[in-house]
């Protein structure tokens, strides 16, 4: 017999969203096939990729690798929170003007990991950036680009509270 | 995934309840960056999945004059975002922020790092250098072992059917005394030690000469190692680089490591005491109240 469903209480992009799932269900896999929200996407689903990155109580994880009965009471925010309702997020702006990505398959997880790297460090290093941003795999760029959007978003961000 | 069932004690009494009798198929759940993955690919196959991340016991960061306490479910990114543990007990916050990227950081614990007993794994050789003792309760009670006596195998600890690791326990900083962890990986980040080296030295009032040294190896025999007679053989030397070519020499000795695909036992070797003494010089910085520069992701 199937371990029976949970009924899971969690706020999602500040909306509280209750869902039902198995045990084994991942977070990844309920916000994409329950919840529909395919923003994250399933890379590697053994926690190299970053492509599923959303933040876990202002953290950064990997939804492959978190248990979606383990997010009661949690607070979840993924890529399709991101965008203010009338355009876009300085670093999704930075990554558009800066052409930070060609598929676009690794970009949400980049996005919420550079969004966690500049509430906590608000002008990183080229270096902080590269470190902090390791845990994000990108086959397409390069990531040279991806660094110098993280950097114009910083310094948008500069010239916002300036 | 496979199907299992998942529960979510809040109290440790319960948990050793779910695991009794259990005979190891209901696992342990802290961080879950290495069980949710070994679940998914078949290499473990649990029927019961136990959260103890609500256990208060397994959460605790204390310090206090007996020493500091760490729960075994706390994540690396609480243990290096901890000042007493970044500047009391540093090498355990540099091997905290070199583990996976961040996302595996807000999640994967020292106590889960530690239960997964592998040679390489990052946080242990500095569990060794700082003296950390394993507390474990079981349908039997709660006992004692030291960090350096934990693992028995790749993969393999003491643990007894129905125990788990609680938390570990530090003694109380000594004066003039400093700590690090570095490990040797051929890219800056999200990578295994081909070697690990943590260390610790406790200077004496006038920080020229040693008092005692601790010094932990990874990735150099099947479990982490203690290489305690290089530790004991700076005890009463000058704090100078002649002394700590010596130690380096001893450590390199108890090393014995194999080939794989990270390095040859030759190359480990040989890290081992460059290593070691870089490592054993940054402690030394540390006890003397110098600030040492770590390279970002070393």
């Amino acid at each position: 017999m199937m371990a029976k469903k949970r009924v899971v209480t969690t706020s999602i992009n500040g909306t509280e969203t209750e869902f039902l799932c198995e045990p084994r269900q991942t977070l990844l896999e309920v916000l994409r096939d329950v919840l529909d929200l395919t923003g994250s996407k399933e890379g590697c689903s053994n926690g190299n990729c970053g492509a599923c990155t959303v933040l876990l109580n202002g953290d950064p994880v990997d939804s492959c690798l978190v248990l979606a009965v383990e997010c009661e009471g949690a607070d979840i925010e993924t890529i399709e929170g991101v965008a203010p309702t009338d355009g876009l997020h300085r670093i999704q702006d930075a990554f558009l003007e800066c052409a930070a990505l060609q598929c676009g398959i690794c970009t949400p997880g980049f996005i919420m990991s550079a969004k966690s790297l500049l509430q906590q460090n608000p002008s990183p290093s080229e270096d902080e950036i590269r470190f902090y941003l390791a845990g994000n795999l990108c086959r397409c760029t390069g990531y040279d680009k991806i660094v110098r959007a993280v950097q114009e978003a910083a310094k948008a961000k500069e010239e916002v509270t300036a | 995934m496979r199907d299992f069932e998942y529960a979510a004690p809040a109290s440790l009494d319960e948990a050793i309840e779910l695991f009794t009798g259990k005979n190891g198929s209901a696992k342990a759940l802290a961080g879950g960056t290495d069980l949710i993955d070994h679940v998914r690919t078949g290499r473990l196959s649990p029927d019961l999945i136990v959260d103890i991340k609500k256990i208060s016991e397994l959460n605790i960061l204390e310090n206090s004059s007996s020493g500091f306490r760490l729960g075994a479910a706390v994540s690396c990114n609480r243990i290096y975002r901890d000042e007493t543990i970044v500047s009391e007990y540093s090498a355990l916050a540099d091997s905290c922020r070199i583990i996976g990227g961040v996302q595996i950081q807000s999640r994967a614990s020292v106590g889960g790092n530690l239960c997964n007993s592998g040679p390489a794994a990052d946080t242990t050789p500095a569990l060794i250098a700082l003296e950390a003792t394993c507390v474990i309760a079981g349908p039997n009670g709660t006992r004692e072992v030291a960090v350096e006596d934990f693992c028995t195998a790749p993969g393999q600890n003491v643990l007894q059917s129905g125990e788990i690791l609680v938390e570990l326990k530090f003694p109380p900083r000594q004066e003039n005394s400093g700590s690090h962890y570095r490990r040797f990986i051929p890219r800056y980040e999200m990578d295994i030690a081909v070697v690990g080296v943590g260390a610790s030295v406790v200077l004496d009032s006038d920080r020229e000469t040693i008092v005692s040294a601790r010094i932990g190896l990874g990735a150099v025999a099947p479990t982490p190692l203690f290489a305690e007679s290089a530790g004991d053989l700076l005890a009463g030397m000058p704090a100078n680089d002649d002394s700590i070519a010596q130690a380096a020499l001893e450590a390199q000795a108890a090393a014995k490591p194999i080939d794989d695909m990270r390095g040859t036992k030759e190359f480990r070797v040989h890290v081992t005491r460059v290593l070691t003494e870089r490592v054993l010089k940054a402690a030394v910085a540390r006890a003397k109240g110098e600030s040492v520069e770590v390279a970002i992701g070393h």
